[in-house]
């Protein structure tokens, strides 16, 4: 049972607080803050994507007037074992300094090398060019499958991962696991299908580059500001890796034009720290567009095998799915998610799942809007479709008949609490886009999606302003419209106006630590710090009226933004005017390890039409369903819907990183790497189902995930029933499916 | 500081206020507006003219000022975000992007807001289709679209209805 069942100002659209700053241009974003008397860094980079560094000479960039400072991976203490927690999961330092800079391995293209800080962005790329470096290249691997062939260069010479100790691999990872009896389950199946499906590596693709600013004082003070997901990850992060206690590092959160999951890590900010240290002046750096692309973040490219079986009567019985994820040149641990979540929407007893990663010599993976889960779940859903036709059941009845639902448990053990999913299928049945015939050449295509969502770390405070406005402090960045959740979420439990209230990103010294703004889980788990901030601040305004009217504070009741007792009141403003009498500021703070999460569902529907003699695919309509527990601002709730509906219908049909046989991305640039743009979309749909989250007090689950994971099997089989050729091979770009109907 | 000495001095008319800088001859406008004027919500998403995150008018031509030598806009008229809001007063299309919550991370609204009224100048009767061809250069990652061309459709149609009064 939710603490809150009556909203008043929950579920309505107020314009966002920090909306003016952003749509006049004052909003500060990483690269929008100047430090006195800052330099500037630039970055040396591989030509190789695996090689070993027999040395490197700085002397005569050093040399070079207007060169402050030049450093290299020797710099960096060495990573060691140590491992960091860090919000989606925790990363072995041995893994992320490399990210930052190599310690005499490369092992990707455009790693980082040296760097330099100068005068002017022009000198200190000039005196950039003047470091040489000695390499001994070595033979590069960027396909995953070829990277496990026998004759694959081997990037970690190094690395056992557990089960495998015979002798090094590009394995990364291997995760297996099993419930019930799979393989005697098939038996029981009237109907079986097997298929290999595949998705490419890609990008977040967030259209604000990397950048920072930092200034080491004569103490040893570091004061960072940068573009992040979450700046106490920052100052953990850049700590371990230059060293410096991270007590000695602030960081301050800059306004972030989008992150997607890519920017949960650190990659400028320990060059810019310790070039910084090294010049005694402030150092600003930002990432080039095409490094960008090259060595930050892409999410895995996968290829899933997927195996199903079905009774007749449309019954899943068993599933066998074995996921295999590029991992690129150190471990981003992609394998464990799809292994995990493969199955999560279906009731199944007896299945298989198995992860893999590999080492390619390609940069890292990182996080991407539900990690690894859409890569899977194009295989499981588009299977789950092609299995309906092969049983000629409606692909949504299908999916009904089997959904998971509370008490039903996944192969991660736990049992679902209210879930949202049979909910989501429903609506989408009875939807009137999925009621309207489908166009004359065009196909349509269905599909479900889930992710687990996080809860973690959040802490927030409360200053009630003299004049009875309040400040809200929370230390998770505001990545798309959380600041008018938690003021409406403040606004719910004071009862004062939603204009009354200010919500801001503190520093890292100003507020309680907060995880990164990822795992969905901001509303969720940051609302429920500043909730309870809000409660203890009710609580104590109450106490205090009670004293005024001297009476027991278990009679005085609190609404409407004022506390009551028979004919008494005092409002919410009065009792911040009277504070310093009454007992001193109103200051209420609150931190928790949020229990509350919950998983959330989605089901998309897509209809597309396909130019058979170009190639070319339209997405004609488009509906994305979806169960957000309770949406505290709708608006935003739909626009991540409609966001992840466009990533994913982008990867589904163009995106994808394209490497020559030397480990080169070929399209580093928005050109080449084409994301969709405002006419290659229809309006999305949004149909917002609420299942109340039972753990959290108004009910909230995350959303800002699922909505990527259905996009890529729903597209797929539009595709297929407009054109007429099935591909499992994404993305569905016009030259692959001018050559399978060419083919046909 | 030390910084390139070969200058160049050049005066224009920024936002309707005549100004004077000094650049070196290969500093594009973008920079300039940025670094040395402090405009800062002209923002750089990719520098190669793919994002339009930097779309400034330049005597009411919409243009990208990551591609225009800030030695080129000389005599010329440039208007960039800061130049939008009339005396503090919001762009019919600024309103409408706040009240349709047609941005998510932002970063991309300064240069919709400008490819936008420069749209609505155009035409100010656009279909969504057309609304759609003129932003196609205007990169964003967060909404989909969705709700900005809701907005800039709505903005279209309230300023038709304020011209006709």
């Amino acid at each position: 049972m939710n603490a809150y069942q009556e909203f008043s100002i929950i579920g309505s659209r107020p314009v966002r607080p920090d909306g003016l700053d952003k749509v006049t241009g004052r909003a500060r974003y990483g690269a929008d803050l100047n430090m006195q008397g800052q330099i500037y860094g630039h970055i040396v980079r591989s030509p190789h994507a695996h090689a070993i560094i027999e040395s490197i000479d700085t002397s005569q960039a050093l040399a070079t007037e207007g060169v402050l400072a030049v450093m290299t991976g020797a710099d960096l203490p060495e990573p060691g074992d140590s491992v960091l927690g860090g919000g989606e999961g925790a990363i072995a330092l041995k893994d992320l300094s490399p990210m930052v800079m190599s310690q005499g391995k490369v092992l990707f293209h455009s790693q980082a090398v040296a760097a330099v800080a100068a005068t002017s962005p022009e000198l200190a790329a000039q005196a950039a060019a003047l470091i040489e470096v000695s390499y001994q290249v070595l033979p590069a691997v960027t396909d995953m499958h070829e990277a496990l062939g026998a004759d694959a260069p081997i990037l970690h010479a190094d690395r056992f991962p557990d089960g495998f100790p015979e002798e090094p691999t590009n394995l990364a990872a291997h995760i297996s696991l099993e419930v019930g009896e799979p393989d005697a389950a098939f038996e029981r199946a009237d109907v079986v299908i097997e298929q290999t499906y595949s998705v490419p590596m890609c990008h977040q693709g967030y259209i604000e580059p990397h950048a920072c600013v930092a200034r080491v004082d004569a103490a040893g003070q570091v004061d960072l500001w940068c573009s992040t997901q979450g700046h106490f990850m920052v100052a953990q992060y850049t700590a371990a890796l230059t060293g410096i206690d991270v007590g000695k590092v602030k960081v301050t959160a800059s306004e972030i034009g989008g992150g997607f999951g890519g920017k949960t890590t650190v990659y400028l900010e320990p060059l810019a720290v310790v070039l910084a240290q090294k010049s005694g002046r402030p150092v600003k750096m930002i990432m080039d567009r095409g490094d960008v692309f090259r060595v930050t973040g892409p999410a895995p490219g996968a290829q899933t095998r997927v195996k199903l079986g079905a009774t007749q009567d449309g019954q899943l019985v068993a599933a066998d799915v074995e996921c295999v994820m590029d991992s690129g040149a150190y471990s981003g641990n992609p394998a464990s998610f799809p292994a995990f979540m493969a199955t999560a929407c279906y009731k199944l007893t007896d299945a298989r799942s198995t992860g893999r990663a590999v080492y390619t010599n390609k940069p890292k993976i990182h996080a991407y809007r539900a990690p690894s889960v859409p890569q899977v779940t194009l295989g499981f859903e588009l299977a789950m479709t092609e299995l309906a036709a092969e049983l000629g059941m409606d692909p949504l009845a299908f999916r009904l008949k089997n959904a998971v639902e509370e008490g039903d448990v996944n192969m991660m053990g736990a049992p679902y609490n209210r879930i949202g999913l049979r909910e989501c299928l429903e609506v989408a049945s009875n939807h009137a886009h999925y009621k309207a015939p489908v166009a004359e050449g065009e196909g349509r295509g269905v599909a479900a999606g889930y992710w687990i969502n996080a809860g973690l770390q959040s802490s927030a405070t409360l200053n009630v302003l003299s004049d009875g406005h309040l400040s809200i402090l929370t230390g998770s960045p505001d990545i798309g419209g959380s600041r008018a959740s938690m003021a409406l979420m403040a606004a719910e439990v004071l009862g004062i106006p939603f204009e009354h209230i200010h919500p801001q990103i503190a520093a890292t010294d100003a507020v309680g630590h907060c995880d990164v703004t990822g795992g969905s889980r901001t509303t969720l788990a940051t609302g429920q710090a500043v909730i309870q901030a809000a409660e203890q601040c009710v609580a104590e305004m109450c106490r205090r009226a009670a004293a005024e009217w001297k009476v027991e504070v278990g009679v005085v009741t609190w609404s409407q933004g004022a506390a009551h007792y028979g004919e008494q009141s005092l409002t919410f403003e009065a009792l911040a005017r009277r504070a310093g009498t009454m007992g001193g500021p109103l200051t209420f703070s609150s931190s928790l390890t949020a229990s509350s999460a919950a998983p959330s569902f989605g089901v998309h529907i897509c209809d597309a039409k396909v130019d058979k003699e170009t190639g070319r695919t339209t997405i004609t309509r488009y509906t994305t369903i979806q169960d957000a527990g309770k949406a505290i601002h709708p608006a935003y709730v739909e626009g991540q819907m409609q966001g992840g509906a466009a990533q994913g219908i982008g990867w589904a049909l163009n995106e994808e990183y394209l490497y020559d046989e030397n480990g080169v991305l070929q399209n580093a640039g928005f050109l080449d790497y084409r994301i969709p743009v405002a006419s290659d979309l229809p309006f999305i749909d949004t149909v917002i189902v609420e299942v109340p989250n039972p753990l959290h007090p108004f009910g909230v689950k995350g959303v800002g995930e699922v909505p990527i994971v259905p996009p890529m099997p729903a597209v797929a089989e539009a595709v297929y029933q407009s054109a007429g050729v099935r591909l499992r091979d994404m993305p569905l770009n016009p030259p692959k499916i001018v050559a399978a109907l060419q083919e046909q | 500081m030390n910084k390139p000495l070969n200058k160049m001095a050049v005066q224009a008319t920024i936002n309707g206020e005549p100004t004077a800088f000094l650049c070196s001859p290969g500093q594009v406008l973008a920079d300039v507006l940025r670094d040395e004027l402090e405009l800062i919500g002209t923002k750089i998403g990719c520098n190669t003219g793919d994002c339009g995150a930097c779309s400034v008018l330049v005597n009411d031509r919409l243009v990208c000022a990551c591609l225009v030598l800030a030695a080129e806009i000389e005599g010329q008229a440039v208007q960039t975000i800061e130049g939008v809001a009339e005396g503090g007063v919001l762009h019919p299309v600024q309103q409408k992007l706040l009240e349709h919550a047609g941005l998510q991370c932002g970063i991309c609204t300064p240069g919709v807001v400008v490819a936008a009224k420069a749209l609505i100048e155009h035409n100010p009767n656009p279909t969504e289709e057309q609304a759609r061809y003129w932003l196609a250069g205007n990169l964003c990652r967060c909404t989909g679209y969705d709700k900005i061309i809701r907005a800039v459709l709505d903005a279209a149609q309230q300023m038709r209805e304020e011209a006709a009064v």
